[in-house]
């Protein structure tokens, strides 16, 4: 399993995760190049369609990392990503898929470590779970 | 034409003006006739008549019209009662002309507890009519001798006709008003839902009386003895529309070990006691649930022995 | 509008997993609105399955389609040219709907993607709630504009039953009394009088106990 790689999509909120990764390339905290990362103007946005959709195309985990609840830029945005989720990961337990390929993170836009911490944390999760079950 | 509207037992105490005194059978789990009749040996000469429960909290049981014929076979007079949850106006109107015909004189028009809470939830239920029109379709059919559809019927069946009555359910200001419409609709007597808040009970005859419905019609006050504070609690927590006060549970809860029983007992025989005396009030429903072994009791405790022979 | 919730991916998996081309058709009509059939989760569940077919190691090709609506054969007339391309075809769309694809192309295996369950509306974002039984002789005037046959567990017209407590029905906590309900908004508008007259047994011709049934509008038929 060492040799594993895992393919991670990442959906990251401008107004927050976004301003972290810049942070973050200030201390030089760059994320490793098998996170694919999807910057969005709100995670509310973030449909869960698109979150199949990285499944469907052979990703090993997603995650969404948005704003702190009580600062979403748009008040509920990160509110409703997280129910989307939820939802994401009930579709993948009816499918045998084990549900922690997907998750939600809240973050600050200061906070650069957390954002280098959320991407390490997420590519350790899923490469002890292995490949995805519906990777082609 | 007899001066009575069906002649059973029940109707000719209340008519003389006795206090009536009704038990409460609940057919077996199965066909166990001897446990019926054991059951039945308990009760009989204890009241006046017998209330044979219909799939009571839709729990699949032996028929109540069966049972009934079995009580009747004993020696006792049933009281048969009839949900509307099970079956539809051809079986409800078939089903009376049936245990008329087998002597049955008495009749409960119930709603019927909902099948959610029984042994069978999957179970698609019917309510093609409700209990307030059953009443008026076992009047209509004694006192006009016609069908539900108006045809004439060769016979017809001469019961009479009880409904029930759950002063403690909501909206408490509208269930006078339901009880008047009931009697409107046929019932000649009425037997209500186990009381334990006596004050709101009294408030409730109190509306009744001023309306003047006691005179159209004889209440029955329904009384379960407390067997034991787990069931207090379950009829409290558990039993919708039921009302138990906390100063009862307390009560039983003083009572101390083993005393629970009796204590429950002796709030029953309380009860009895202050509804003697209630204006409106023609007598007591005694539901003792599982209980039947300890009628006897309750019944000469309360100084309802022996009961009236017409 | 009538109301109706996705089957379990399972359950819709299991239908269809041993065909190779699969068609879901969705409805623009009731199910779009309560977000279970329309084009975005056409998508979905399309998805959805291909990804079931990844991961049980199938080879399935997984079409889309959304139709105006699937209650009126002008649109199911719109997948005829694609159908028979497929082997299998998922309508989300209410219990009309595969029924309409059926009846209206005979050689496709045409399978339910949706649980229909009321005629309702939807009472806050998320939250539907059932109105109507569709028992064919609307009544709701006699009951302050509520309807007790679709609205009470014991379809009673001649309520509440004592089994009423607080506000709510026997069955659950969750469940409103419609009695309690209309007996307060009648009393506060001080027709109680309305209320206190009985409610005669309800014919149930016009209901479905009266066997399936047909409209027919002489001056609509062409």
């Amino acid at each position: 399993m060492n040799d594993f790689v895992p393919q991670i999509v990442a959906f990251y909120c401008s107004n927050c995760a976004s301003a972290a990764a810049d942070v973050a390339e200030g201390l030089k905290k760059e994320l490793p190049n098998n996170i694919k990362i999807i910057n969005v103007p709100c995670t509310g946005r973030i449909e869960i369609l698109h979150l199949l959709k990285a499944f469907e195309k052979g990703a090993d985990g997603v995650y969404v990392a948005g704003c702190q609840e009580d600062s979403c830029r748009y008040t509920s945005g990160i509110i409703k990503a997280k129910k989307r989720v939820e939802y994401v990961k009930k579709l993948l337990e009816e499918l045998e898929i084990e549900p922690q390929r997907i998750e939600v993170f809240s973050m600050s836009a200061s906070r650069g470590q957390e954002f280098a911490d959320t991407g390490a944390k997420m590519i350790e999760r899923i490469r002890s779970l292995g490949p995805s079950p519906a990777r082609t | 034409m007899s001066e009575y509207k069906s002649g059973s037992n029940l109707e000719k105490v209340l008519k003389a003006g006795h206090f009536a005194f009704t038990g409460e059978c609940g057919p077996p789990q199965g066909a166990n006739v001897e446990k019926l009749k054991e059951k039945a040996q308990h009760l009989k000469g204890m009241v006046d008549a017998v209330n044979v429960t219909d799939n009571q909290t839709a729990v699949v049981r032996m028929s109540s019209w069966a049972a009934s014929l079995i009580l009747l076979q004993e020696g006792l007079e049933p009281n048969f009662q009839m949900v509307c949850r099970d079956r539809n106006r051809l079986a409800i109107q078939s089903d009376i002309l049936g245990v008329y015909s087998h002597g049955i004189r008495n009749m409960l028009c119930l709603s019927g507890d909902h099948q959610k809470f029984g042994n069978h939830p999957q179970a698609k239920n019917v309510y093609d009519i409700d209990s307030m029109q059953l009443i008026h379709a076992v009047k209509t059919m004694r006192d006009e001798g016609v069908f539900l559809n108006g045809e004439k019927i060769d016979v017809p069946p001469r019961l009479f006709i009880g409904a029930a009555c759950n002063p403690f359910a909501d909206p408490f200001e509208f269930r006078v008003y339901r009880l008047a419409k009931k009697i409107d609709a046929g019932a000649d007597f009425i037997q209500t839902q186990c009381i334990y808040n006596m004050d709101k009970f009294r408030e409730f005859m109190k509306r009744v009386v001023d309306m003047g419905l006691h005179e159209k019609c004889y209440i029955l006050a329904g009384v379960t003895p407390m067997k034991s504070i787990g069931m207090a609690r379950y009829m409290a927590k558990q039993v919708p529309g039921m009302d138990v006060p906390d100063s009862l549970i307390k009560r039983l809860q003083g009572a101390g070990k083993g005393k629970v029983a009796e204590e429950g007992i002796k709030f029953a025989l309380e009860q009895i006691e202050e509804f003697k005396e209630m204006e409106g009030v023609a007598g007591v429903h005694l539901m003792a649930i599982e209980w039947e072994h300890r009628v006897p009791e309750i019944a000469e405790r309360a100084g309802m022995l022996p009961r009236p022979k017409l | 509008m009538i109301v109706a919730e996705q089957k379990p991916i399972k359950e819709v998996w299991e239908m269809v997993k041993d065909y190779e081309k699969v068609l879901v058709i969705g409805c623009k009509g009731c199910v779009t609105v309560c977000n279970v059939g329309g084009a975005k989760e056409v998508g979905v569940l399309a998805s959805l399955l291909r990804i079931a077919a990844n991961k049980n190691g199938k080879t399935m090709e997984v079409g889309e389609a959304t139709l105006e609506r699937q209650c009126d054969p002008e649109y199911i007339e719109e997948v005829r040219d694609i159908i028979g391309e497929y082997d299998a075809v998922v309508s989300i769309a209410c219990g009309v709907g595969p029924q309409f694809l059926s009846e209206r192309y005979p050689q496709s295996r045409i399978f339910p993607g949706l649980n229909t369950k009321f005629m309702g509306g939807a009472i806050e974002h998320g939250v539907w709630s059932e109105r109507c039984a569709g028992c064919g002789t609307c009544v709701v005037h006699y009951f302050g504009g509520l309807c007790p046959i679709a609205r009470c567990s014991k379809s009673l017209l001649n309520g509440p039953c004592g089994g009423s407590s607080g506000g709510k029905c026997e069955i659950s906590k969750e469940v409103d009394c419609i009695w309690d309900l209309i007996v307060r908004k009648l009393m506060e508008q001080g027709r109680l009088d309305e209320l206190r007259q009985f409610r005669p047994p309800k014919d149930w011709t016009t209901a479905r106990d009266g066997g399936p049934r047909t409209m027919i509008r002489e001056e609509l038929v062409k």
